[in-house]
């Protein structure tokens, strides 16, 4: 792991709940401390139900529901405060394991299982104002970070951002992962973001790995440091800090949305679960390291400064009895979910009748009625 | 009018029919592109209309999908065909399957302009040709124009298509001069077209191809031989119709490519023929294509390129069955 430049971390909540800003952190200070008890508490319950999804997930994928499942587990902090920090006309564009983030944003999760029971390729329709302008999964690393870059120059070029209204002016959120910084788009991203000047908001979560390969693999210098590189403002953030999260996107989306042009924003974070169902973490790193960052949970950190300002123990049994019911309904419908009809496969592959499409539809649809009624 | 003022008249056009087209790509602007098909057009309809990207062809393309997902037409042009490779993931892998994977609740009007072809003397990687890559993957649509008339026409289709469509322009063919009618389009985007008739053989092929096929058929009917010409117009889909009823008239066909043969264009054509009109052919289906070799340098892509003489060599072939 690369060292952690503690001067430059933005954080609120020490591992043990206890709310102490670093250095760094004081700039935003003001800001944490006008969060009502009520927010404190939705960054907590947002964070505790969607880890009990995430669990039931593995679950479901573990008894051959799913073929795959990327866990959140550990991440929720950099996440919820990341996706509560956006505004609703904001524009979120997620890699994979963003759960929480398209929950927030109301999508269904549901909608994440049937892309991961192979029930499609999308799941969502981000047009949809129900689904919170959240775009949908992209599995192919870094290739997200375009999009939003493109969008966001639609947004500059229509005047969406930069009219000082902070209510009505949009921004992006881009999230991608240590690995995919890697990946020669995500550099495309971030030269188109500055040279068109995109209300956008580069969040790196790095979570130490990339499968099984360390970040360090992938960078020699803290990557947050290369947002500078690029003309952009860097931020580095304790990732499993909601508070530290919530408060340096917020800025950062605002002061995009007002017209300063793209930010970037690391935060440091673990997951604590294996990349995918398809992985197996003993073989490359230590349970002496899970541990070090289990004592870090952002959850239990959260919960610890909650019980501290005096949260009661109906809040956190509400959140329990929540969590329950959201991973309870999701087997329920996971197990309701239908299957395809083989014509679905022709749909949508162009949006205007294409004749080779609509002839194989066709072919298949008569080879598969000369079975129907017994053959002879 | 020459092709490539055909080109620029069809895009300035889209560009005057809405404020949703933008065009986007390397030196397009101040110096109107390297073959200057996007001459005069920021002058005319501004910077943000009409945009000199950084030099990232992924990101080009990468950022025309996010744009049209902020409701915008981009028309990205890459600069030549050996460069489309850096956004090969992006077109192949995000662009031709994203309406899909939205099912169908997200168009992707995104057009890929790019020049191809030989011709033109170039040096490494300024003359490919890379349709295959394109027509193999579904959710593209691919076009070819080979006159000015097919290059005003279909640039604007292709721009005012709710798919991605792959436009190559044959580099040749620029300053090729020809007729353009701007008061109507004679075919739609997608149709194949007859441009000679014949009544011995049939010639099928697509871009600058379509020249070369057409001085084999003035050469052939010196000697008696009377070859009927079709230009595909659209690589995918491909409009077989005009294609097999020329066929079924002559019962011979060869296909003309400049790209190397095996698994091309022409080996799809050729096959769908042979399934389709077999008991109207007198002859196997004969392909002329490039050889599968990197596209050689300059001084040899004479002896690489299909000519009147190699298709009519196919066309003795042929008529000797
Ligand atoms: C272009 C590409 N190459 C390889 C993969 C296979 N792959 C999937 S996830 C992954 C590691 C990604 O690591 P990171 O970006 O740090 O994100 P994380 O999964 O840790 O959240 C790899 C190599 C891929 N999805 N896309």
């Amino acid at each position: 792991m690369i060292p952690v430049d503690d001067s430059a971390l933005v954080r609120f909540l020490d591992a043990d709940g206890t709310f102490a800003p670093s250095p760094a952190a004081e700039p935003y200070r003001e800001a944490v401390e006008r969060i009502g008890d009520a927010d404190l508490e939705t960054f907590y319950r947002d964070m505790a139900v969607i880890r009990a999804f995430d669990v039931q997930a593995t679950n479901l994928q573990r008894q051959g529901q799913l073929a795959l499942w990327p866990p959140s587990y550990g991440q929720e902090a950099a996440q919820v405060g990341s996706a509560r920090a956006a505004r609703a006309q904001d524009h979120l564009f997620p890699s994979y394991r963003e759960h929480v983030v398209t929950k927030i944003r109301g999508v269904d999760p549901i909608d994440i299982i049937r892309v991961m029971r192979g029930l499609t390729h999308g799941g969502w329709d981000p047009t949809d104002p129900k689904n919170g302008n959240t775009h949908i999964y992209t599995l192919v690393l870094g290739s997200q970070t375009l999009h939003a870059t493109g969008l966001g120059m639609g947004l500059v070029f229509d005047g969406r951002c930069g009219t000082g209204d902070l209510d009505r002016d949009e921004a992006v959120i881009v999230y991608y992962g240590d690995g995919a910084s890697s990946q020669g788009d995500v550099h495309e991203a971030m030269v188109f973001a500055n040279s068109y000047r995109t209300p956008e908001v580069f969040f790196l979560q790095n979570n130490q790995w990339a499968i099984s390969v360390p970040v360090a693999t992938q960078s020699r210098s803290p990557l947050h440091k290369r947002g500078e590189g690029y003309g952009m403002p860097s931020t580095l953030i304790d990732g499993n800090d909601v508070l530290a999260s919530w408060a340096v996107t917020r800025t950062a989306l605002d002061e995009a949305r007002a017209g300063g042009g793209p930010q970037a924003i690391e935060a440091m974070t673990y997951r604590l679960g294996a990349h995918t169902t398809s992985d197996d973490p003993t073989k490359y790193r230590t349970s002496d390291e899970e541990e070090s960052w289990r004592r870090r949970d952002p959850i239990a950190r959260m919960k610890a400064f909650l019980i501290g300002k005096g949260a009661s123990d109906a809040f956190f049994a509400d959140v329990e009895a929540e969590s329950q019911a959201l991973a309870d309904d999701v087997r329920t419908r996971t197990n309701a979910l239908g299957g395809l009809e083989r014509d679905d496969m022709f749909a949508h592959v162009y949006s205007e009748q294409h004749p080779l499409v609509g002839e194989q539809r066709q072919w298949l649809a008569d080879y598969e009625a000369s079975f129907e009624g017994g053959a002879s | 009018m020459p092709f490539s003022r055909a080109i620029n008249a069809g895009l300035r056009a889209a560009l005057a029919g809405s404020d949703r087209v933008l065009l986007m790509g390397e030196d397009i602007g101040k110096l109107g592109g390297v073959f200057r098909v996007t001459e005069g057009l920021q002058a005319e309809f501004g910077e943000q209309r009409v945009l000199d990207t950084p030099l990232a062809e992924s990101g080009l393309v990468g950022t025309a999908i996010g744009l049209a997902m902020a409701g915008f037409r981009p028309v990205v042009e890459i600069q030549f065909d050996g460069f489309v490779f850096p956004a090969f993931d992006q077109i192949t892998t995000q662009l031709a399957k994203l309406t899909n994977r939205h099912e169908g609740a997200l168009q992707m009007p995104v057009v890929i302009r790019i020049p191809y072809g030989g011709h033109i003397g170039a040096v490494e990687h300024h003359q490919e040709s890379p349709e295959a890559y394109f027509t193999h993957t579904a959710g593209l649509r691919v076009v070819s124009p080979s006159t000015p008339n097919d290059g005003y026409w279909m640039i604007q289709d292709a721009i005012a298509s709710p798919d991605p469509v792959i436009f190559l322009e044959p580099k040749s063919k620029y300053w090729q001069k020809g007729e353009v009618d701007t008061s109507a389009r004679a075919l739609p985007l997608h149709a194949s077209r007859i441009v000679r008739r014949g009544t011995d053989i049939t010639l099928v092929g697509h871009g600058a191809m379509v020249t070369t096929m057409l001085q084999a058929a003035a050469l052939a009917e010196a000697e008696g031989t009377s070859i009927e010409v079709v230009d595909l117009r659209s690589l995918s889909p491909v409009d077989y119709g005009p294609i097999l009823d020329s066929v079924r008239r002559t019962g011979r066909m060869v296909y003309a490519q400049e790209a190397p043969g095996f698994t091309s264009l022409g080996s799809e054509v050729a096959a769908t023929v042979m399934e389709r009109a077999f008991y109207a052919l007198e002859a196997p289906v004969l392909r002329v294509s490039g050889f599968d070799v990197p596209f050689p340098p300059a001084k040899l892509e004479g002896a690489y390129l299909p000519d009147a003489d190699r298709i009519l060599e196919a066309v003795d072939r042929s008529l000797a069955y």
